[in-house]
């Protein structure tokens, strides 16, 4: 069995398949067709748009000039739609069944902010047109970071970041700035052994050495731990909370006065901000930056990877270094700082060109009107319910990694119960595929062996809870009784078998090239 | 509360299951100082219509590009999105799935996405290229620290011509991470310049064609002076139509091209989501950051596609990754192939076509007024051109005409000294009489 790094094996097994042994002819599986490349359909002179002619006759570009063929096919209008819809198929999404990537909050994505961010006022609203016609695009802005600082108790908000880690930059950039600010420059970050990737990672584009801090037993940060690590070398911690392993850090506000002590940031992982909307404010923790994920918690949809937004919000100490640009409030009405001289000179410069995702905070803001101060807070509970709820239908026959108290938004398992059983947690995960569910978080966080991290989120009825944990009883029962074809060989019945992941990185094949290696013929033609 | 579907009921029942009497009891971890009882100073939930209500008044706060002329470009650029783009990424499959990490269900995304990389590289002519980045100026940064990776130098080379918030960005970033980032001075002809500064420590120079002012450049030789040292080039391209017309990246020598790709396929949305494009030449692909898709087979031999080459990234890595990257723009990455797809190379070429005439019109329109210099000679759909009066107040001005002129270059780059330049596009958008009615009215406010 080949293995990733983290002991995720990537190669499908040579097992048996439990199959009916019924193929079609064609090769199709029912109606789900087996859809071509669009450059496998000799489309090379097709066009799926009428455009009028246009000569470049007076064109003075000369040898600028594209001579050679791009090798782009094209596809008419109902082929290209048939394409990309079969193709929609093969897709598992939010709208077909629970989701329940933990970390990931797959929640229900409400059509009514699709419907607000495609309004002509913003979606055909360009980022450098002149300020007096875009004043209602700076309002949303700024009502969008009134409701963030306000439900994070934090004086100040950056929003242009894209993304969650591009915030986790943002707001070590910030941390950075502040100390070179005090002509103290430090080297090190503090990181907990659950955090997820992008944390290292951060730091370390930042030009931060790393160093791990232990876990508890139950699994919390180790303050004993912690407090040894700290020094007068360490910018900062960042710790998420609640934690990868779903659970609130107890200890948090004793973690911020140490961090505070020894003169560091805090920096605080907001992934999980869904288990606490509207019951605890950061800023009452002692946090000095966390980003939150607009696609996360506020609804904005995954998009099958994006995009996302990923604002930051700022405490006192860190909010005068805040990139660029920001909305302030003027005599001719909302204007942006877009340049980090004169009273922006301490901001640390600029995250990406323009303004940030407006178009996710347009969603964001929708949904947040939608559930207000009162729905955002059941957010959270019922969050917290769903996932409490699940750990306890599923204690019986799997094993949670921390049994003791109530976890947050989300349940994590390890992998003993499945001890035994020559079922890994691949292969139970990939046997949920069959079952018509998506799998949950695998092997993440790193720190419980074979992990399983399930989150629900608030938008799932009791019912489909029911089926979900129905589900995997019986799928637990099925692999302690020795049934393990069906899990090696999982999934049967999605759309492909499990995949070859180490073929695929082995001899990386990342573009469609014809078959003959000789460009193809599309403008042979001309 | 229309998003939340258990009832007192439920919630009663599960908590019984659970064993816990109230749903404080789940927040008992929580430290007491902590937890807020009192609701928050905001408003209460609101109905469908109330919300629609609110956005709707906010909207019409805005002048939307399509409302009269409208000439906005430097790195944005208002294009004609099929009807049938948008509605094939508001299926639920692709707008509501995550990234495909488990391939089996997610061949929809992981194929778009094959076909993604296949189309940018293809259209930046290099080899292989990744599933996107958050947009063009993240992607240029992320360009420019891969550089180092690859050369092991410090030193970057900005052109004078890469767009003010590229460089913005990448200064912010790649700096961040220790490089040197040396930026040129700001000029229409900034390219001319930078043969000269590359050296045997420079790891890499980045240059934009066509660049903030329009300007298209062949950079074969600055390719070759970059190589001739042990440097990358790496090119910038803001308006991804342009590939339909000007020759591409790789056939000029460049090692990674970085582009944003928002023009085709993705509306304005006031500057986001974009979607970044990141090509390279193939021997450098282990130093690529950002999610890649690669074709592999299933457990029955069948075609699939897979993520892959993930030992770069940073949830295996983590602090040696190559980026810290996770999300990027997936569903923009759709949106842009399929309006690729149904354009083609043949309705690229048309539209690309119809961009450069569009723009010669609106050159040869503004250079005809007294007092108006077109600054771009060699240009595909923008042009600068310098005034007689400061560019931010005549764009003002010409508001009051119903004409969105374009953008005042020192907006980009106040420090630049450019106040009497300002960045005029036109695309296949613009009519004619567009055109007519900003040449009038502009003639009409220098006369005075």
């Amino acid at each position: 069995m080949t293995m990733q790094n983290v002991g995720r094996p990537t190669r499908p097994e040579d097992v048996q398949p439990l199959e009916t042994g019924f193929t079609s002819l064609t090769g199709g599986r029912g109606l789900l067709q087996d859809e071509a490349l669009i450059f496998e359909r000799d489309g090379w002179t097709k066009t799926g748009v009428d455009l009028p002619d246009a000569d470049l006759d007076g064109s003075d570009l000369g040898d600028l000039a594209r001579a050679a063929p791009i090798g782009l096919p094209g596809l008419s209008e109902p082929e290209a739609m048939r394409h990309y819809v079969r193709l929609s198929q093969k897709n598992h999404a939010i709208d077909l069944a629970l989701y329940p990537l933990g970390s990931c909050t797959m929640k229900h994505n409400p059509r009514l902010n699709e419907k607000m961010a495609r309004l002509a006022g913003f979606a055909d609203l360009h980022p450098m047109a002149p300020l007096p016609t875009v004043q209602g695009a700076l309002a949303l802005m700024d009502r969008l970071s009134h409701w963030l600082k306000t439900l994070t108790g934090m004086p100040a908000v950056a929003l242009s970041p894209k993304a969650g880690a591009h915030g986790e930059l943002c707001g070590l950039l910030a941390i950075r700035a502040a100390h070179e600010a005090k002509g103290d420059p430090r080297r090190r970050v503090l990181v907990p052994t659950s955090a997820h990737g992008t944390n290292p990672a951060t730091a370390a584009f930042v030009g931060y050495s790393v160093t791990e801090i232990a876990q508890t037993e139950d699994g919390r940060v180790d303050l004993a731990d912690l407090a040894a690590k700290l020094g007068p070398d360490v910018a900062a911690i960042m710790v998420t909370n609640p934690n990868t392993c779903g659970l609130f850090e107890r200890d948090i506000i004793e973690i911020a006065r140490l961090t505070h002590e020894a003169g560091a940031y805090f920096y605080c992982d907001g992934a999980n901000f869904n288990a606490i909307v509207g019951r605890v404010r950061p800023g009452d923790l002692g946090v000095d930056a966390m980003h939150i994920n607009l696609h996360k918690t506020f609804s904005t949809p995954h998009g099958g990877g994006g995009p996302g937004a990923g604002p930051v919000v700022l405490s006192e100490a860190l909010a005068p270094f805040a990139p660029a640009p920001w909305v302030v409030h003027g005599p001719n009405g909302l204007t942006l700082v877009e340049e980090t001289v004169e009273e922006a000179a301490q901001a640390f410069g600029r995250m990406s060109a323009f303004h940030g995702q407006m178009g996710m905070f347009v969603r964001a803001y929708a949904y947040m009107r939608s559930h207000g101060a009162d729905g955002l807070r059941q957010v959270a509970e019922d969050a917290v319910l769903n996932a409490n709820y699940i750990k306890a239908r599923l204690s019986g026959v799997m094993t949670p990694a921390f049994p003791d108290g109530p976890c947050m938004h989300e349940a994590l398992f390890d992998d003993s119960w499945l001890e035994g059983t020559g079922v890994t947690t691949l292969d139970f995960a990939k046997a949920m595929i069959d079952e018509g569910f998506h799998p949950m978080t695998m092997y993440f966080p790193l720190v419980v062996h074979g992990a399983m991290l399930i989150e629900p989120t608030e938008t799932e009825s009791k019912q489909e809870l029911d089926r979900f944990c129905d589900a995997l009883v019986a799928l637990a029962q099925a692999a302690k009784a020795g049934d393990v074809d069906r899990f090696k060989g999982a999934p049967y019945l999605a759309p492909m078998r499990r995949l070859d992941e180490t073929l695929a990185a082995r001899k990386p094949r990342l573009t469609w090239k014809p078959e003959s290696g000789v460009a193809p013929a599309p403008l042979a033609a001309e | 509360m229309r998003y939340l579907p258990l009832t007192p009921d439920d919630r009663a029942q599960m908590l019984g299951v659970i064993g816990a009497a109230t749903i404080d009891d789940l927040f008992a971890d929580v430290p007491a100082a902590a937890r807020k009882s009192e609701t928050f100073d905001l408003p209460n939930h609101a109905g469908e219509l109330e919300v629609e209500r609110e956005l709707a008044g906010l909207a019409a706060l805005n002048r939307a590009a399509g409302a009269g002329p409208f000439f906005c470009g430097a790195g944005a650029y208002r294009h004609h999105v099929p009807a049938t783009v948008d509605h094939i990424i508001q299926r639920s499959e692709f707008l509501t799935s995550y990234t495909p990490y488990q391939p089996e269900i997610a061949q929809g995304t992981l194929q778009v996405l094959f076909e993604f990389q296949t189309q940018v590289a293809a259209l930046t002519g290099l080899d292989v290229a990744n599933a996107s980045m958050y947009d063009g100026s993240t992607a240029c940064a992320e360009a420019v620290m891969m550089a180092r990776r690859v050369t092991r130098r410090k030193k970057a080379i900005l052109s004078g011509g890469l767009h003010p918030h590229y460089a913005a960005t990448t200064q912010t970033i790649a700096h961040a991470e220790g490089m040197d980032i040396v930026r040129q001075t700001v000029a229409i002809d900034a390219e001319a310049a930078v043969v000269e500064a590359i050296d045997a420590e420079t790891a890499c120079v980045v240059v934009q064609t066509p660049n903030v002012f329009g300007v298209a450049t062949d950079v074969t030789a600055i390719a070759e002076a970059a190589h001739a040292a042990g440097a990358l080039l790496i090119v910038v391209t803001t308006e991804a139509v342009s590939y339909g017309l000007l020759k591409s990246p790789g056939e000029m020598g460049a090692d990674i091209a970085v582009a944003e790709g928002q023009s085709i396929g993705n509306a304005l949305n006031f500057g986001g989501p974009y979607i970044g494009l990141f090509a390279c030449r193939e021997k450098l692909v282990r130093q690529m950051p950002g999610r890649l898709c690669g074709e592999t087979v299933d457990a029955d031999g069948r075609r699939g596609f897979v993520l892959t080459l993930s030992t770069r990234e940073q949830h295996i890595r983590r602090e040696k990754a190559t980026s810290n990257i996770c999300t990027n723009s997936g569903l923009c990455a759709l949106a842009f192939t399929i309006h690729l797809t149904l354009l083609g190379e043949v309705g690229l070429r048309q539209l690309a076509a119809i961009n450069h005439a569009k723009a010669r019109r609106l050159a040869q329109a503004l250079g005809a007024i007294e007092g108006v210099e077109v600054l771009t000679k060699r240009f595909f759909n923008e042009i600068a051109v310098r005034l007689p009066v400061d560019a931010t107040a005549m764009v003002d001005g010409l508001l009051d005409d119903g004409v969105v002129a374009g953008v005042p270059f020192s907006r980009l780059d106040p420090a630049a000294g450019l106040d009497d330049v300002l960045l005029c596009a036109a695309t296949e958008m613009t009519l004619d009489e567009d055109i007519d009615a900003f040449a009038q009215a502009l003639a009409r406010r220098i006369g005075r």
